[in-house]
């Protein structure tokens, strides 16, 4: 029975660890149901953009005030989590906060720990306000009407719980207070159970870590179903972002291929059909998530439903019906039911009459957007919601021809003279002789 | 005032045997649009002032596929720059300006992997260049004291982070530039990107355009300086809209420094 406590802890840990595993595994088998993209260009750029924006956070302090606060919880959730370290070791052992033994160090680093804990709880507090009482236009978009909503609150109250559960297992820790090294805050709150006796506060303690733990590795398996995996993906996803300039976009290899031969007077039209099957795709562009590629589905997993694309968006700003944060969400939500199709029939997707494009988004949405970049350029981790937009606009046109009639004559009069307007091709020098 | 535009083609310069040293990309707009082509005419002013040897394709240039592109046909897109290309290649075309930043864009970004390969700029970064190889000088007076706002077009700014070199040649102006409350890579589009130009908004509160020239008039400006044909057409409107037309004037960069130059 003495290891009992050891046995319990190694088989919540192992068990909370497999769980996520498991969970992360669909999430990357759902990922690669997404079209083959190669990146293996620009490595110094990419680590250069891991190290500012992902690990150094530039891009969030565009925005000061949440900028400023978001940075503190992350300082505190990397840092703290080195705590998590001792009390595995400790959980695994049967040791009592074994990195003591390290000396002073110890203490600076306890006491930086509570730091960042208070400092944490106060941010969370402030989040927490703008989202429910202050009540921030970017928080109230439709999209946000029930579980999202929810969703954040929840990651908050998490957090919450468990800084004050740090807090508190420190503060009742008796051999800990005495050593009165590192109890910078505990030692406040350690006054509040003054008239506990020695067995009660030790109880309490125990109480805590125990909670504590396992408050952390529910949280850990929470992440798969909230907005909050950019805590682990947003890396991945800012690696792997664009490193060309905003404007450019992609030119399809399938069409390039069709059009040369369309060009070439000495092409055979029978050639090359046999020669590679892969060089025709069987559809030209999105309609469901999983003709996206890889990265954009990522994308989509990375996204914490901030909304700073969707303020910046001309077309939200003025009421239309497009919100860039909607296609994010929207392409997580199909690829995960799709996902989720697979898991129920024995690993093979079942048609379940819907798809991304009308079920999810709509063309309205689609046709709304400027191409202006704003919500690329707003993005604190390098989402890149226009290349869905561009890629579905892609199939409503080239498989559907269901671009609004104006777009078709635009279109019809560049094949037929060159222009987006009815002009003559011959007379585009004219401006230069009436003057 | 009266001295003749000179506009010399890629065709006249290949049979004197020569090249010029830039290719003026017109572009649609500059070619057809009423507003654009004073644009147009403006830069060639300035370009004749500078001693440019340029050259024009004339009725050899085509759309370059950008709003096709951004309404999803990437086919036509990728016809018409393969055409352009062709072309441009053919005449072994080194460098291009074009005063469009949609077709600034394609032709930079866009045209590389398809075979064509040249030095794309701007015509304000350009002109910049003139100014710095002291081909060119910036004329006084004419704006001095005037409140200038400078819109930074999508397609130049987030697109491709050209935001100094048209705010460079409004400084050399002597006016007083003022910047929006969204300016430089935060600025907000005029509405027309992504080929909305060419189509009616879908419903909502309010127009793009509308919004954008509010946030203009904010600055208490007497001119809004543009660098693009369709912001400069979305602005206009708004600013028409907004019934402010006898007060504040949309131009081009380019225009300004002509008219400076009284050219």
């Amino acid at each position: 029975m003495e290891y009992l406590p050891n046995i319990v802890f190694a088989v919540l840990l192992l068990s909370g660890v497999l769980f996520f595993a498991r969970n992360i595994g669909k999430i990357r088998r759902n990922i690669a149901l997404g079209k083959d993209l190669e990146i293996s260009d620009s490595k110094k750029e990419r680590l250069k953009n891991l190290l500012m924006i992902a690990l150094g956070q530039s891009k969030l302090v565009s925005r000061p005030v949440s900028g400023l606060l978001h940075i503190v919880v992350y300082l505190g959730f990397i840092i703290i989590n080195i705590e998590v370290l001792e009390i595995i070791i400790d959980g695994l052992l049967g040791t009592h906060r074994i990195l003591s033994g390290i000396g002073q160090a110890y203490g600076l680093l306890i006491g930086a720990f509570e730091i960042l804990a208070v400092l944490v709880l106060l941010a969370v507090v402030v989040f927490w306000w703008r989202r429910n009482v202050q009540r921030i236009a970017r928080f109230l978009n439709p999209e946000m009407k029930g579980w999202p909503k929810q969703d954040a609150n929840l990651i908050l109250y998490f957090e919450v719980v468990l800084m004050v559960l740090f807090l508190v297992m420190n503060a009742t820790d008796v051999t800990f207070q005495e050593m009165n090294s590192g109890n910078v805050i505990s030692q406040f709150i350690a006054t509040w159970f003054s008239g506990f006796s020695e067995s009660t506060l030790h109880m309490i303690e125990r109480v805590a870590w125990w909670v504590h733990i396992g408050g952390i590795l529910i949280f850990l398996n929470y992440l798969y179903y909230s907005k909050h995996l950019h805590i682990l993906l947003a890396f991945p996803n800012v690696y792997y972002g664009a490193v060309n300039p905003k404007g450019q976009l992609d030119n399809m290899d399938a069409v390039t291929k069709e059009v040369k031969l369309m060009l070439d007077p000495n092409a055979n039209p029978y050639a090359t059909s046999s020669e590679d099957p892969h060089a025709i795709p069987d559809k030209f562009g999105a309609s469901d998530a999983t003709d996206l590629n890889w990265l954009q589905l990522l994308n989509a997993y990375s996204c914490t439903e901030c909304g700073r694309c969707t303020s910046e968006c001309p077309a939200n700003q003025t009421g239309k019906l497009l919100s860039p944060r909607k296609i994010m969400m929207d392409t997580r939500d199909r690829i995960q039911d799709i996902g989720a199709n697979i898991d129920a029939n024995n690993g093979s997707f079942k048609d379940d009459g819907k798809q991304l494009l009308g079920d999810y988004i709509s063309t309205e949405e689609l046709w709304a957007c400027t191409s202006c970049n704003a919500c690329v350029e707003a993005c604190p981790i390098s989402i890149n919601p226009l290349s869905i937009i561009m890629d579905m606009r892609r199939y409503l046109v080239m498989e559907q021809s269901a671009a609004p009639v104006e777009l078709n004559n635009m279109m019809g009069n560049i094949e037929n003279n060159g222009a987006p307007w009815p002009y003559n091709q011959m007379d585009r020098l004219n401006w230069s002789k009436n003057n | 005032m009266s001295e003749a535009l000179q506009v010399p083609t890629m065709a006249e310069f290949q049979q004197q045997g020569k090249q010029p040293e830039v290719l003026f990309w017109v572009g649609c707009a500059g070619s057809f649009d009423d507003r654009a082509k004073k644009i147009t005419k403006a830069f060639v002013k300035l370009l004749n002032k500078a001693g440019v040897e340029f050259a024009v394709l004339g009725t050899e240039e085509s759309c370059t596929g950008d709003p096709a592109k951004r309404s999803g046909n990437e086919f036509l897109f990728q016809m018409q720059a393969m055409t352009n290309i062709e072309v441009m290649n053919a005449y072994s075309v080194k460098k291009v300006v074009t005063a469009c930043p949609h077709c600034f864009n394609t032709l930079k970004n866009e045209y590389p992997s398809l075979g064509g390969n040249y030095e794309v700029m701007h015509h304000t970064q350009f002109l910049k260049s003139l100014l710095e190889e002291g081909r060119l000088t910036v004329e006084k007076g004419q704006f001095k004291g005037k409140r200038i706002t400078f819109h930074d077009p999508c397609y130049l700014g987030r697109a491709n982070n050209v935001y100094e070199a048209p705010r460079l040649l409004l400084e050399k102006l002597d006016a007083e530039l003022v910047e929006m409350k969204r300016s430089r890579k935060n600025g907000l589009c005029c509405g027309a990107g992504g080929a909305q130009m060419f189509k009616e908004a879908e419903s909502g509160q309010k127009e793009i355009n509308i919004e954008r020239t509010e946030e203009a008039l904010d600055t208490a400006a007497n001119i809004i300086a543009a660098g693009c044909p369709f912001c400069n057409t979305m602005m206009t409107d708004g600013v028409k809209n907004k019934e402010k037309e006898a007060q504040v004037q949309v131009m081009d960069v380019a225009e300004m420094i002509a008219q400076a130059a009284d050219l």
